[in-house]
């Protein structure tokens, strides 16, 4: 049972992470109908400014609290990420519009190996591991160990969540939003200027991903120009799960697909009579993804939408 | 003299046969024998281009894990000739069987997804890429498989009546390399599969495709089974690529899974958008230029030590890194390709009032 507990614990936590991720997917993908895959590529980008940021300041001002150290390094992560996704939407995706659908798609593809292997020849190709900044205090709740690092994750999350709720629901901008996702056209005579729209969602969809970018490599203690890739095809899992183009599917879906991978990893062994061990951790995403594709392509909360187009 | 080439097809074809059989030589006397085993991965990508180009170019389903089916075929080769298991099959039967096994999973892997709209096909396709590579990965245990990430070695060489390809050949007191004998190998494959490749292209199965490519909706109205075409589609791209892994496995004689990796998928469509998509002479030119390109790029390397007595940039850090701009580079500049078909061309080239049109038909098919 407290094995349960505990799984069940690192899977919300995990999940959380992958729901933030899923937001760019999503908003991206109810307006674009497109599969932005670069996303993921944007989230370890987000990551390593936030820790480049974090070595500089600790070489710079040893007696800044930790926790100050990692704020600062989000706060730079964030603009950086806000810039890259405008100049990724501007350069690559705007121009191919109208063009058959392939076309953005394979963009896509490629400015996430470009990002990828930029990553790799700024940072390197080993681990850059997180130092050691934030404080390690663990509570035990019936059997299972809660650090705070994993409550902060959560909070933070949740919050995020609910702004950008509040934001799509309630401001001008969010009513832009839903209007240019249902018609682009039609948005446009009621004179939203749809370009503006299609740019801040990519820009809020990345400052959501690089704050997740820092919360990934915190809770892991280490990033790597390669993590953007898993996350990012996860947090796509975790959007199709709830329903691709819907905020609270992606929420749902990136806290179900957390714990699904959790309790996967740690039953498989016992299931499978030790023929699959954890290692198989990754293999759940896709599966969860097929399944929902044959059974329910509209995923959890999505509307039906018709799937020939 | 293109010209008077055009006039004459019979002169080119034979130019063009005397060529290719002279190939190996002329690049082994001209650029030392390492040049001769890279002929010999051009053909193989040349022929994993012309599988992909079957799904990608004429049928238009973007698949990103292509590269599991050549891993398959691979695998399969090894598990059926090689002290793995202690089964050393002939290769004639093993390599329809490599590629039957790839056909089969495309089928199980396509039939529950070719329902869906493409792009969430090539997320489940490079799903399906990873999971078999991380299957392969670990499948050693608790009974060995795969021998996981150390790979299978000691994998049978092709042999053709006593005729071993692994052991050099002496023939008329010329000594001909095991990377010469399978030039001619996988050329005469590839030939095939070239061939097989344009008869189905402008076949009823092929004008098929390309009506499914344009307009689903239309197609569909037209009476073609849209669902069973594009599952055949499918099912062939991936033979081509299963048998495409069996010549590799004999031919490396060592499979791992790190040969296997989304790259190489991705590797694979680069060669076909850069060639031009749909378009077989063009897939062949990406093919041959992709990877061709890595090797003169290790010149880089070595002009960088020339010039300035060490490596600043390691060229093969920056190949994939250029394969990404080459990819947006040429859809936003030319999207069509370097050779394009010349529909494709008129496609991209549309007036914005089709592409309209095309997009109003969309918004008609979602209401």
């Amino acid at each position: 049972m407290d094995i349960f507990l505990q799984q069940l614990v690192n899977g919300l936590v995990l999940g959380s992470i992958y729901a933030l991720v899923a937001l760019g997917y999503t908003m991206v993908y109810g307006i674009l109908e497109l599969i932005n895959f670069a996303h993921g590529e944007v989230t370890m980008i987000g990551a390593m400014v936030a820790l480049s940021v974090i070595g500089v300041l600790m070489g710079a001002a040893p007696d800044l609290p930790g926790v100050m150290v990692v704020l600062a390094g989000i706060l730079v992560a964030i603009p950086a990420c806000m810039a890259l996704a405008f100049g990724i939407e501007k350069i690559a995706y705007r121009p191919l519009r109208k063009a058959p659908r392939l076309a953005p798609l394979i963009t896509a593809i490629g400015v996430s190996i470009i990002l990828q292997n930029l990553a790799m020849l700024i940072w390197g190709r080993q681990y850059v591991s997180f130092p050691p900044l934030l404080p390690t205090i663990r509570f035990e709740f019936l059997g299972a160990h809660i650090s705070l690092l994993q409550i902060a994750i959560v909070v933070l999350a949740v919050t995020i969540m609910a702004g950008l709720w509040l934001l799509v629901e309630k401001s001008r901008l969010g009513r832009a939003m839903r209007a240019t996702a249902q018609s682009k056209e039609v948005a446009q005579l009621m004179g939203v200027n749809v370009d503006r729209v299609i740019s801040a969602t990519f820009i809020i969809g990345a400052a959501i991903a690089a704050i997740a970018g820092v919360m990934v490599s915190a809770y892991y203690g280490l990033a790597h120009y390669y993590m953007g890739f898993m996350l990012g095809l996860k947090a796509f899992s975790a959007a199709v799960l709830g329903g691709i183009g819907n905020i609270a599917g992606a929420m749902l879906g990136g806290l179900l697909l957390g714990v699904i991978e959790a309790l996967g990893a740690g039953y498989i062994g016992d299931i499978t009579g030790g023929f699959l061990g954890s290692h198989y951790q990754d293999v759940f995403a896709f599966f969860v993804l097929i399944l929902v594709l044959v059974f329910r392509p509209s995923g959890l909360l999505g509307e039906r939408v018709a799937n020939r187009a | 003299m293109l010209d008077s080439l055009r006039r004459r097809p019979r002169l080119a074809f034979a130019l063009l046969a005397v060529l290719l059989a002279a190939l190996p030589f002329i690049m082994g006397f001209g650029l030392g024998n390492s040049w001769v085993r890279v002929l010999d991965f051009v053909l193989l990508y040349v022929l994993l281009a012309i599988g992909l180009n079957i799904v990608v170019g004429y049928a238009g389903l973007l698949d990103l894990g292509y590269i599991a089916f050549y891993a398959l075929g691979a695998y399969v080769y090894a598990w059926l000739a090689s002290p793995h298991f202690g089964l050393h099959l002939p290769f004639w039967a093993v390599l329809p069987i490599g590629a039957a096994v790839a056909g089969l999973f495309g089928v199980l892997l396509g039939a529950p997804t070719l329902r869906l709209r493409g792009d969430y096909l090539a997320i489940v396709t490079l799903g399906f890429g990873e999971i078999i590579r991380i299957f392969m990965n670990n499948l050693n245990a608790p009974f060995n498989l795969t021998n996981g990430p150390q790979g299978m070695n000691l994998i049978d060489p092709v042999s053709v009546a006593g005729l071993s390809f692994g052991k050099s050949l002496h023939l008329f007191g010329m000594k001909l390399p095991p990377t010469y004998l399978y030039y001619y190998l996988f050329l005469a494959f590839t030939l095939l599969a070239i061939l097989v490749a344009f008869r189905l292209q402008d076949s009823r199965i092929g004008r098929a495709w390309a009506a499914i490519r344009e307009d689903e909706v239309a197609a569909a109205a037209m009476g073609i089974n849209t669902r069973n075409m594009k599952l055949l589609a499918f099912a062939m791209g991936a033979t081509f690529g299963g048998l495409a892994g069996g010549l590799f496995a004999a031919f490396q004689g060592f499979i791992s899974p790190e040969s296997f990796t989304l790259w190489e998928s991705i590797l694979v469509l680069c060669m076909i958008v850069l060639g031009g998509m749909g378009n077989i002479p063009g897939v062949i030119l990406g093919a041959v230029l992709l990877t061709m390109i890595p090797e003169a790029l290790r010149y880089i390397g070595d002009l960088q030590r020339a010039t300035l007595g060490h490596i600043v940039v390691d060229p093969s850090d920056l190949r994939m890194l250029l394969f990404g701009v080459a990819l947006v580079a040429m859809m936003l500049f030319r999207p069509a390709g370097l050779l394009p078909s010349r529909q494709r061309k008129r496609e991209f080239a549309a007036e914005d009032g089709v592409a309209e049109q095309e997009q109003a038909s969309l918004y008609d098919a979602k209401a």
